[in-house]
């Protein structure tokens, strides 16, 4: 009985020292690439960190108004926010690489789905911040010539066109992240909808006066005007 | 050297057919025909007063007219020998056109010209608006000659202006291009000039001509090239400007092809002009300037409505551009009452200054930074116009000498701004 037990034990020490001995390789092997990943990553942080800052990206985040926003949110600077996105990315792919050496069952499908995300992830990320960067200029670039024009409400015209494309990019940005993209289509319509609805009445009746008003400056006193300021500038 | 593709081969022959000439002058147009015919009258009865043993010819860079007036233009050929205007011309005037393009473009036109001149080594070329409809046949006579006996370079127009008009010139171009560059030119940006044939082939090479700046002002463009270059540079009084454009009244248009060209000069010339201090006249050929005083109705209320409300919504703007001891500034002064609205020169060279270095940095888009002026610049006007409503033509030029010291006092408040600021 004594010596049963004691062979079974034996066995199964071996069995577990021959597990042991066949799984610390992959796990040196998960180690040694979640190290070196470690490093790539960091590497790339600095690089990345490097060229954003000589291609002056804290000026583009700026004026796309994410500068604006991060500060609100007790967030580091946009720079600062991508490097450590990106090493976090890395790294993480890498240990997840690591991680599909152990052969651990189930975990290679998510693995790789991981790496099939990535992409559409980095692609969201671009069509965020370009759109971002896109609805600023305009809302801008509306703003000014609202005010050199001498429209009323210069404001609400360069809000309204701001807040027009944010959605625009956010519904474009699920959609590519698969999140709710019908939800997401469908909502976007409506608002878009009830903003030109609402912009239409709104102008149809409150703002009647303004209507006329408009049309009777470019129409009829806008001449006179004319005549007023015919000095040229030049 | 022109570059073989870049003027069409049916005008590349009508250039060979004419040969060489001592004389060019170069008329851009796009459907003038309504202003174009005292304009050629002009320049036939100027070539045959003052250079009738000369060779001659008008280049007329045409932008897709469709109302004729390439063809008015190319009937001012004179025949040798032909009798016109009691006068006789003893060599023949010719006159070309080339449509260049279907849409106006203000750099084609003029790289189309001084390209003309290079092949057919024109000693002088001298380049007309087709609006000018006040012009005099002695205009043609005191833009070329400077050039064609005197050996100037550059010869800029100084006209007879209301007082009120043209002061995007005298509160901006004139003061900030004194202050840069040292050169006391009025018109910085002329509509009618001269220049010598070394400049005209400088300028055809130096030029890139695709950035913006040569697409949409070349002449500002040649101003600078003419300062930087160091050519001879003098002015020649004309007579009376009229502006028939009503884009001539387009201040946002304006502010791109004047402030928005110079601003851009100063980039690329950084080492010739920080270190220009104090400046020197430039050579005046008659009057230095000739002021019309009658009384004209300007609406100062909506000016001053346009700056306040300019200060007020484009605020988020400014903080980009201004230093927020100026916006301030400009805030306090958008505050106050009608009576009391006084944009100083101080702070108006100040507010230049400060625009410039902005764009120097590109804080924000540089079209917008320049669009961004313009409610400023209706301030800047309300208060000459308050300044100078009674003002004899003395005392008008007093105060725009006063406001070139200005620029130039504050011109160390530049360069610390176009170091220094993030």
């Amino acid at each position: 009985m004594r010596e049963i037990i004691i062979a079974e034990l034996t066995q199964v020490m071996q069995e577990l020292a021959r597990g042991f001995a066949h799984y610390l390789p992959r796990l040196i092997v998960m180690l040694i690439i979640a190290f070196v990943g470690w490093v790539l990553a960091s590497l790339l942080k600095v690089i990345l960190r490097s060229i954003l800052r000589v291609s002056r990206f804290a000026k583009l985040s700026e004026n796309a108004g994410t500068t604006q926003w991060l500060k609100q949110a007790a967030l580091p600077s946009s720079t600062e926010l991508l490097s450590r996105f990106v090493f976090w990315v890395a790294w993480v792919g890498f240990v997840l690489l690591g991680v599909s050496v152990l052969g651990i069952g189930g975990l290679g499908e998510h693995v790789s789905r991981f790496f099939l995300f990535l992409p559409r992830l980095f692609v969201a990320l671009i069509i965020l911040f370009f759109g971002l960067l896109a609805a600023s200029f305009f809302s801008r670039a509306a703003l000014l010539a609202a005010v050199n024009a001498n429209f009323r409400s210069p404001r609400v015209l360069s809000i309204s066109i701001r807040f027009i494309l944010i959605i625009f990019v956010f519904s474009m940005v699920f959609e590519e992240l698969g999140i709710a993209d019908q939800t997401m289509l469908v909502a976007f319509g409506i608002t878009f909808a009830a903003v030109m609805l609402g912009l239409a009445i709104a102008f149809g009746l409150g703002g009647k006066d303004l209507a006329r008003d408009f049309l009777e400056k470019r129409l009829v006193s806008g001449r006179k005007e004319a005549k007023e300021d015919e000095l040229s500038p030049l | 050297m022109v570059e073989e593709t870049f003027l069409t081969d049916e005008f590349l022959r009508q250039l060979i057919d004419v040969g060489e000439v001592d004389v060019l002058i170069g008329l851009p147009t796009h459907n003038n025909a309504e202003t174009i015919g005292p304009v050629v009258q002009a320049i036939q009865a100027g070539i045959l007063k003052c250079f009738p043993r000369d060779r001659a010819v008008i280049i007329n860079p045409d932008a897709g007219s469709r109302d004729g007036t390439p063809e008015i233009v190319a009937g001012a050929s004179i025949d040798d020998g032909r009798h016109a205007s009691k006068l006789y011309a003893l060599r023949t005037l010719h006159s070309i056109s080339t449509e260049y393009g279907l849409h106006p473009e203000p750099g084609t036109a003029l790289r189309t010209i001084v390209a003309a001149s290079e092949l057919l080594r024109a000693k002088a070329c001298v380049v007309l608006s087709p609006e000018s409809t006040t012009i005099e046949p002695d205009w043609i006579q005191r833009l070329l000659r400077p050039v064609y006996k005197d050996n100037f370079d550059l010869v800029t127009p100084i006209y007879r202006r209301h007082k009120f008009e043209g002061l995007l010139m005298r509160n901006l171009l004139y003061p900030m291009t004194r202050a840069i560059y040292g050169y006391g030119i009025r018109e910085p940006y002329a509509s009618e000039f001269a220049i010598s044939g070394r400049l005209a082939t400088d300028f055809l090479t130096k030029e890139s001509w695709d950035n913006e700046s040569d697409r949409i002002s070349p002449e500002m463009c040649l101003t600078a090239r003419a300062i930087t270059g160091e050519y001879r540079i003098c002015q020649s009084f004309l007579g009376t400007k009229v502006h028939l454009d009503p884009s001539a009244g387009d201040l946002v248009a304006a502010m791109r092809r004047t402030a928005g060209v110079l601003f851009s000069s100063l980039d690329s010339n950084f080492s010739l002009w920080s270190t220009v201090v104090g400046s020197h006249s430039v050579p005046i050929l008659g009057p230095e300037s000739e002021l019309v005083l009658e009384p004209v109705q300007v609406n100062l209320k909506r000016l001053g409505e346009m700056f306040s409300s300019g200060i007020a919504e484009l605020e988020p703007v400014f903080r980009s551009i201004l230093s927020p001891a100026t916006l301030t500034e400009l805030q306090t002064i958008a505050r106050s009452k009608d009576g009391n609205f006084n944009y100083s020169a101080e702070l108006w060279a100040k507010t230049v200054y400060e625009f410039a270095a902005s764009y120097h940095k590109s804080v924000i888009s540089r079209d917008h930074i320049i669009q961004a002026m313009v409610p400023l610049f209706r301030g800047r006007t309300l208060t000459f116009v308050l300044e100078n409503r009674d003002s004899s033509a003395e005392e008008i030029e007093k105060n725009v000498e006063s406001l070139c010291r200005e620029f130039e006092r504050l011109k160390p408040y530049l360069l610390e701004v176009w170091s220094h600021r993030k």
